[in-house]
């Protein structure tokens, strides 16, 4: 039984390792993508609008306006990054409905790839608001003692993101695959179908705490 | 009693025990968490967005400390690093 989609390599040379993950990341971004510019060919303002551009602008309406409401003035600048966050989440967990299918975001390196990138966006996007020395000088805040402890809220909020979004992933399908070696028949199919649930949710909170995180490095401290 | 089965006696207990012991505390904590959020909604069923939101926040905040014994316990189980060393130095013997 395997615990990650890392095992199961398919090519190896060297050090270059061309595992499950790997192949499952890039196929998933490929399809992503070549929906998106399928749908956007030819959009249109006004008059009849087609169905997956109307699909299109509710999630992209729905995550700026829960971006506004965590308390970001502008979501147009935070959309690209948080959107991709979720919505690559969202569809690499949905799409473990397809038979055979193990999700990527099971694998610890690539929840610890979006966690770093997470962290490493934070910290530009407070750059960007208060300039290099106003924001480390955030981190003296409220008292200089409280510097290291900062600090590590900060790592350690990067490493709770990448737990989180593994363990909530790959138990679900560790549960499915035990599940079909005692009772194949029904229960399976209801640790499935939690799993996607879990996984709609998991989407929707990685992407949630990267915005707070955003808000709180990018808020203007007064006093 | 050698060194062997002594790692995978103790692996397995501390397994079981870690996930049982380690899921009190959440689901204590996740009640408490809901039953708060069902009493200010019906307080204040307008801001019903906000709190639903900010439960399902801290839900994932308190659901990670059971996900972090999960990990640990599959990890024993499954990826023992111990269990592996020993199955090893037994298979060159």
């Amino acid at each position: 039984m395997r615990l990650s989609p890392d095992a199961l390599v398919f090519w190896r040379h060297g050090f270059l390792v061309l595992n499950s993950t790997i192949v499952t990341t890039w196929a998933l971004m490929l399809v992503m993508t070549v929906a998106a510019k399928l749908v956007t060919r030819k959009l249109a303002t006004e008059g009849p609008i087609s169905r997956w551009q109307g699909v299109l602008e509710i999630v992209v309406t729905t995550i700026q306006r829960q971006i506004k409401e965590v308390g970001l003035q502008h979501p147009e600048k935070y959309l690209g990054f948080v959107g991709t966050l979720f919505l690559f989440i969202a569809v690499s967990n949905l799409c473990a409905i397809l038979p055979g299918y193990e999700p990527p975001t099971g694998s610890l390196s690539t929840t610890s790839a979006l966690a770093i990138s997470v962290f490493v966006a934070v910290q530009l996007f407070g750059i960007e608001e208060q300039g290099f020395g106003g924001y480390l000088k955030s981190y003296l805040k409220p008292t200089v003692i409280m510097l290291p402890f900062n600090i590590i809220s900060e790592l350690s909020r990067t490493f709770a993101l990448a737990i989180r979004l593994f363990g909530n992933i790959m138990s679900g399908t560790m549960i499915v695959a035990i599940l079909l070696t005692i009772t194949p028949l029904i229960f399976p199919i209801f640790m499935n179908l939690l799993g996607l649930l879990t996984g709609m949710v998991q989407a929707y909170i990685f992407s949630i705490l990267a915005t707070v995180y955003i808000a709180a490095a990018t808020r203007t401290r007064e006093g | 009693m050698d060194s062997m089965t002594l790692i995978g006696i103790v692996s397995i207990i501390s397994a079981g025990i870690t996930v049982a012991l380690g899921s009190i505390a959440p689901a204590l904590g996740e009640g408490r968490a809901v039953s708060t959020a069902l009493t200010s909604l019906a307080q204040q069923p307008d801001a019903a967005s906000t709190i639903t939101r900010t439960l399902f926040v801290g839900l994932a905040m308190i659901e990670s400390i059971a996900i972090y014994c999960l990990v640990i316990s599959m990890i024993l189980i499954f990826a023992n690093p111990f269990w592996n060393h020993v199955i090893a130095q037994s298979a060159g013997k």
